[in-house]
C-alpha cells in the first residue's frame, strides 16, 4: 500500500486514481486501505468511503476470481439481456453485484459497454463474448477449479 | 525524427512519410477496435502475419491494424489494397485463400465479400456497400487509413497542420471567428454553437484557464466517441490543442469513461507521442504556446457526462453536479474558466481550419451544419455507426443505410439521445435529423445513439428500462431527480406487471413536469423523456396494459403466460430438460404441461421447441387469464 501511494501526489485531485491503482491491485479497497489513503491526502476516512461507493468502479468488498459482467445496455436490452441477467443470477445462485460463497465468480451488470452492434455482449475477465444467446455455457467454460 | 520546432519541419516530415510509401505495394487492413477484437479480429491478424510470414511475403506486403470501420456487424474483416477488395465476417482459416488469391495474385475470393441480402449483389469495394453509400464520413473515413498507435498515419493525412496553421498565421479571435461561421455546434447532445462558447470563455480574464474533452460516452447504445479515440486519437488532441490557443487555456484533460480501456490505451499513447514531437508541452511546434494535456480515467458514474459534475469527478470528489450560473466558462475546474467539449466536437475542428469554414458550412441545414455520427443498433439489419450530412432524414437512415428491420419485422420506434432522448414513432420517419427537429419532436439528437426498435418492443417496457437507468444513475443532490424519478420507476413497474391503474398516465405526466422544471442538472431535467414520448406516441400500449391487461409485444413479463399447445406438443422432453425450475411436467411421447405457479417466464421453452413443432408460444391478456383459469382450476 505505502508503495502504491507513493506514485501519487498528494492532493485530492488524486483520489480517484488512487483508488483505481488500489482496486487493480487487491480487487477491492479494504478498511486499512481507507485509512492510509486518509493519512496521506490528508482528507477524512468518510470523505473517501462518500467517493468510493459513489463509483461503480470501485469495491469495498474482496471480489470473485471471475468477474462475469453483463453488458445492460439498450441495444442489449432490446436483443434480450435482462433473461441473460436473470439466468445468469439464477445459475450462480447470487444477485448482481454479489459474489458467490466460495468466491469463485462475481455477477456485474455495466450500463454500456459501447459495442451495441454485437449484443448481447457478456464480458468475463475483460474476454468479450458477442451475440450470447444463454449464459448456462458460458459460466460452464469458467467453472474449473470450483 | 525528433521533435518539430517548426511548421515547415512538419511538411518536411509529411513529405518524407509519404515518399516511404509505394501506392501500388499490396496492403491488408484490418480493423480491430473493440466490436472487431470482441469478434475476433485479433486471431485475423495473427492468422494473416503467420501466412504472410510462411509465404515469405512479410516484406512485400504492408500489414495495418487500425481502429473501427463503422459495420461492426461484418466484423472482423480485412481490405486488401491496392484493389480496396473488402472481405467480411472472417475466420482464421479463410486468410491463407485471401493471400493466396488477393495478394499473390488479383483475384477475388468472391465466397468472402459482402452479398446484399435483399438483391444478392454482390459488392467488392466497402463504398459499394448500400450501407456506407449514402454516408458522408468526413470523421470516420480516416479511421481506415491511420494505425492509431502510429503518429505517422495522422501526418501522412495532413494531421497537425491545422494547428501549425492556427499558431502562425491565426490570432485566436481568428480561430473562433472560422469555428463560428463554420457553425459548428457541440456534438455532446446540448447542440450550443461551439464558436460562442469559445468566445465566452476567451473573454474572461484569468492566467489560468482550462478545456475539456469529455469521453463519458455514457448514452448506452452510442460509441462514436469511443470508435473516434479508439480510432484516430490525435484528431481530438490536435483539436483540443487549437482550442486551446484559441482560448487561452494552458492545460486540458481527457475524461475517458473507465468502459472504454482500448480508448484510454490509445490516447494515452497518441499524448506521449504528442509530447514527444513537440505538439504538446512548451513551445509547440516552435511557438510561445505551451499547452498540456492529461487523461483522465472515469469511475463508472453516468452523472459524471455532465459538465458540471465531470469536473467534480475531476478534482477528485462524487461526481455532482453543480449549480450554473456560474457556467464552467466562468468559474468552472479548480474556480477557473473552463471549456467543456465532446469528442466529436473537438474532432471536427481540425477539419474546418483544414477544410475552411464555408466548406464546411456547406455541409447540412441550415441551422445545424456538418456531419453527425450516429451508432445505429438494436433491431436493424445493418449494425454499425454511419457519419451522415445533418438534414438526411431517419428513413434513409433506417432503410437505406441500415437496410430496414431484422426479420422482416414491423418497425415501431427509433430512440435517439439515450435516456435524456424520446422514441419516434413511424409516422415521423421523414423527419430530417437535426437539432432543432428532433426536439420538436419531443426527442433530442443526443450523442448519437439510435436505438431501433420492432413489434417485438414494448414502448411501456423501453420507458421502464430508461427511467430504471436514471433512477440508479440520479446522484441523490436534488429531490425533483432523487424522489421524481424513482417514482416513475414505480408507477412503471407496476404497468408493466399489471398492477396499474388508470389515474397512473396522468400522473407521471404531472410528475414528469415537475422533475423537469425542478431537477438541478441536465441529467433529472431530460430523464422524463422517454415517458413523456412514449405516452404521446404510444399511450395506447400503455391503456392496454392497464386496462385489459395486455403487452401486445408480449415482452412484460407481468402479463404473460408460456403456454404449451397439447394439439401441437410431441412429447419430445426438450422443454422439459431445459427448464431450469421443472415447471414442466410430462413423460416421452406425452403432452407436456406447463405448471403456472412455479413457470418463472425465463422462455427456455420456448426456445428449444423445435421449430417444426412450434408448440410452445407466448400469450397476453384474454388468453392469458384463461390460461391462468384453467390452470388454477385444475388445482381445485
Amino acid at each position: 500500500m505505502e508503495n502504491i501511494l507513493k506514485e501519487f501526489e498528494r492532493d485530492q485531485k488524486e483520489l480517484i486514481h488512487i483508488l483505481h491503482r488500489v482496486q487493480e491491485e487487491f480487487g477491492y479497497v479494504s478498511p486499512p486501505a481507507i485509512s492510509a489513503i486518509a493519512k496521506h491526502l490528508k482528507i477524512s476516512e468518510n470523505e473517501i468511503y462518500s467517493v468510493l461507493t459513489f463509483y461503480k468502479a470501485f469495491s469495498l468488498e474482496p471480489r470473485g476470481k471471475h468477474i462475469v459482467t453483463v453488458c445492460m445496455g439498450t441495444a442489449c436490452h432490446v436483443r434480450g439481456a435482462p433473461r441473460l441477467v436473470d439466468d445468469a443470477s439464477r445459475e450462480m445462485g447470487v444477485d448482481v453485484g454479489q459474489t458467490t460463497p466460495d468466491k469463485h465468480f462475481t455477477l456485474e451488470t455495466v450500463n454500456c459497454l459501447g459495442c451495441c452492434a454485437i449484443g448481447p455482449v457478456v464480458v468475463v475477465d475483460g474476454k468479450y463474448h458477442s451475440y450470447v444467446k444463454r449464459m448456462d455455457s458460458i459460466i460452464k467454460e469458467y467453472s474449473e477449479g470450483r | 525524427m525528433e521533435r518539430i520546432n517548426h511548421p515547415e519541419e512538419l511538411a518536411v516530415w509529411k513529405n518524407e512519410i509519404l515518399a516511404e510509401r509505394i501506392p501500388s505495394k499490396k496492403k491488408i487492413v484490418i480493423s480491430s477496435g473493440t466490436c472487431g477484437q470482441a469478434s475476433g479480429s485479433l486471431q485475423i491478424i495473427d492468422a494473416v502475419n503467420q501466412e504472410l510470414a510462411k509465404k515469405g511475403l512479410k516484406d512485400h506486403v504492408e500489414v495495418k491494424v487500425t481502429g473501427c470501420h463503422g459495420f461492426c456487424q461484418l466484423e472482423p474483416n480485412l481490405i486488401v489494397y491496392p484493389e480496396e477488395i473488402f472481405y467480411k465476417t472472417l475466420q482464421p482459416q479463410d486468410v491463407p485463400q485471401i493471400v493466396e488469391k488477393s495478394i499473390l495474385g488479383n483475384e477475388i475470393v468472391s465466397s468472402l465479400v459482402f452479398e446484399d441480402l435483399k438483391t444478392a449483389q454482390k459488392a467488392i469495394k466497402q463504398n459499394d456497400i448500400p450501407f456506407y453509400k449514402k454516408q458522408e464520413r468526413l470523421l470516420t473515413e480516416n479511421n481506415l487509413k491511420i494505425n492509431p498507435t502510429e503518429i505517422e498515419d495522422y501526418i501522412a493525412l495532413d494531421g497537425y497542420q491545422a494547428l501549425a496553421n492556427a499558431l502562425f498565421n491565426m490570432t485566436s479571435e481568428a480561430v473562433i471567428a472560422e469555428i463560428e461561421t463554420a457553425g459548428l455546434r457541440g456534438r455532446g447532445g446540448g447542440g450550443f454553437p461551439s464558436g460562442r462558447k469559445w468566445e465566452i470563455c476567451r473573454k474572461v480574464e484569468s492566467n489560468i484557464k482550462y478545456i475539456i474533452c469529455n469521453a463519458d460516452e455514457g448514452d448506452p447504445g452510442a460509441y462514436m466517441d469511443r470508435s473516434l479515440l479508439e480510432g484516430n486519437p490525435h484528431s481530438v488532441i490536435e483539436g483540443m490543442i487549437i482550442g486551446a490557443y484559441a482560448i487561452g487555456a494552458q492545460e486540458g484533460y481527457i475524461y475517458v469513461r473507465m468502459e472504454y480501456p482500448l480508448a484510454v490505451q490509445h490516447v494515452n499513447l497518441a499524448l506521449e507521442q504528442a509530447r514527444k514531437f513537440g505538439f504538446l508541452g512548451e513551445s509547440i511546434l516552435g511557438s510561445e504556446f505551451a499547452f498540456e494535456i492529461h487523461l483522465i480515467e472515469g469511475a463508472g458514474a453516468f452523472v459524471s457526462g455532465e459538465e458540471t459534475s465531470l469536473i467534480a469527478s475531476i478534482e477528485g470528489r462524487r461526481a455532482f453536479p453543480s449549480q450554473r450560473p456560474p457556467f464552467p466558462a466562468q468559474e468552472g475546474l479548480w474556480g477557473k474558466p473552463t471549456n467543456v467539449n465532446n469528442v466529436e466536437t473537438w474532432a471536427n475542428v481540425p477539419l474546418i481550419l483544414r477544410k475552411g469554414a464555408d466548406w464546411y458550412a456547406k455541409i447540412g441545414t441550415r441551422r445545424s451544419k456538418g456531419t453527425k455520427i450516429f451508432s445505429l443498433v438494436g433491431k436493424i439489419n445493418n449494425t454499425g455507426l454511419v457519419e451522415v450530412p445533418m438534414g438526411i432524414t431517419l428513413r434513409e437512415i433506417v432503410y437505406d443505410i441500415g437496410g430496414g428491420i431484422q426479420d422482416n419485422k414491423k418497425f415501431k420506434a427509433i430512440q435517439t439521445g439515450g435516456p435524456s432522448g424520446g422514441c419516434i414513432p413511424a409516422e415521423k420517419l421523414d423527419l430530417p435529423v437535426d437539432y432543432d427537429t428532433l426536439a420538436k419532436a419531443g426527442s433530442i439528437m443526443g450523442s448519437g445513439g439510435m436505438i431501433i426498435m420492432d413489434e417485438d418492443t414494448c414502448m411501456v417496457d423501453v420507458a421502464r428500462y430508461f427511467l430504471h437507468f436514471t433512477q440508479e444513475e440520479s446522484c441523490g443532490k436534488c429531490v425533483p431527480c432523487r424522489i421524481g424519478t424513482k417514482q416513475l420507476v414505480e408507477i412503471l413497474n407496476r404497468i408493466t406487471e399489471g398492477n396499474g391503474e388508470e389515474e397512473d398516465l396522468e400522473k407521471m405526466e404531472d410528475l414528469s413536469k415537475t422533475i423537469k422544471t425542478g431537477s438541478l442538472c441536465g441529467l433529472g431535467q431530460t430523464a422524463p423523456n422517454p415517458v413523456l414520448t412514449t405516452l404521446q406516441y404510444f399511450r395506447k400500449e400503455y391503456e392496454s396494459h392497464i386496462k385489459s391487461k395486455t403487452c401486445i409485444a408480449l415482452v412484460c413479463k407481468g402479463l404473460i403466460a408460456y403456454t404449451i399447445d397439447p394439439d401441437k406438443c410431441v412429447g419430445c422432453l426438450l422443454c422439459l430438460k431445459s427448464c431450469p425450475v421443472d415447471a414442466i411436467s410430462g413423460e416421452r411421447k406425452e403432452v407436456h404441461v406447463i405448471d403456472q405457479d412455479l413457470c418463472i417466464k425465463c422462455g427456455a421453452c420456448l426456445d428449444v421447441c423445435p421449430p417444426k413443432i412450434n408448440a410452445v408460444s407466448k400469450v397476453t391478456g384474454r388468453k392469458m387469464a384463461r390460461i391462468l383459469k384453467n390452470a388454477s382450476g385444475k388445482r381445485v
